[in-house]
């Protein structure tokens, strides 16, 4: 007989690759902290570019996800060339999302031509204080005193 | 003959360095972003290399951040990999 409250929520069947196996809910509801970068070819437009952003926002909300920054970096120039290109168009999100849906963006990502780079990094909480603080107090300096 | 040379009984005492401290203790820094990339050229040397922990002083546990940051910084173009006279 199972103790009471060792696992309190009901199995879900979860079917990936014909497989199926039982997840509690907890693993399929809980959110995480992420942050996506991606690198775009410098040849988008300004339009092109804002609609690149959308795309991959509106992603993040249909999944089930929830976008809590958006900033886009705009033209910079690359320490090295990546595609013949020395310039990029950056743009950084930090978003919140269940774990299963990196998988998801990540191929949308490869699909995409318009692309050079991309990466997505788990957030901890203080990675998450940090980008906070850097939002609300402009310009934030990650020293006290500059060495 | 040198007359006015001065010997010394004892060895004289050297000037002891300061010590070195891990700066993220100190100053209670938790993440090192990985897109900052001013802050990260503390810790490379002119060819963009890391720095060992005998130079920065850092503790172990930073020191490993500063690497996985200069590291994902490194991918995305925002430090280069190879250079020559970076500072």
């Amino acid at each position: 007989m199972p103790e009471k409250g060792l696992n309190p929520l009901p199995l879900l069947p979860v079917t990936k690759n014909g497989l199926t196996t039982f997840l509690n809910q907890k693993s399929i509801r809980e959110m995480n902290n992420y942050e996506l970068m991606v690198i775009f070819t410098p040849v988008l437009s300004e339009d092109e570019f804002k609609a690149a952003q959308k795309k991959y926002a509106d992603l993040v909300t249909e999944n089930g996800g929830e976008v809590l920054h958006s900033n886009p970096w705009g033209l910079k120039s690359l320490a090295y060339p990546i595609d013949k290109k020395t310039t990029g168009l950056y743009w950084v999100m930090e978003y919140k999302a269940p774990s299963s849906f990196n998988e998801k963006l990540k191929i949308q990502l490869l699909r995409d031509e318009s692309q050079m780079r991309h990466m997505y990094t788990a957030l901890d909480k203080y990675a998450v204080d940090y980008n906070a603080k850097k939002r609300s107090g402009g310009k934030f300096t990650n020293e006290k005193t500059p060495a | 003959m040198a007359k006015n040379e001065i010997k010394y009984l004892t060895a004289i005492k050297q000037e002891k360095r300061p010590k070195k401290y891990c700066r993220f203790k100190k100053m209670g820094i938790h993440y090192i972003d990985y897109k900052d990339a001013e802050f990260l050229k503390k810790f490379i040397n002119e060819q963009g290399k890391l720095l060992p922990r005998r130079i920065t002083g850092n503790s172990l546990k930073f020191q490993r951040k500063v690497g996985d940051a200069v590291k994902k910084a490194r991918q995305m173009a925002i430090l280069p990999y190879v250079t020559d006279l970076l500072k």
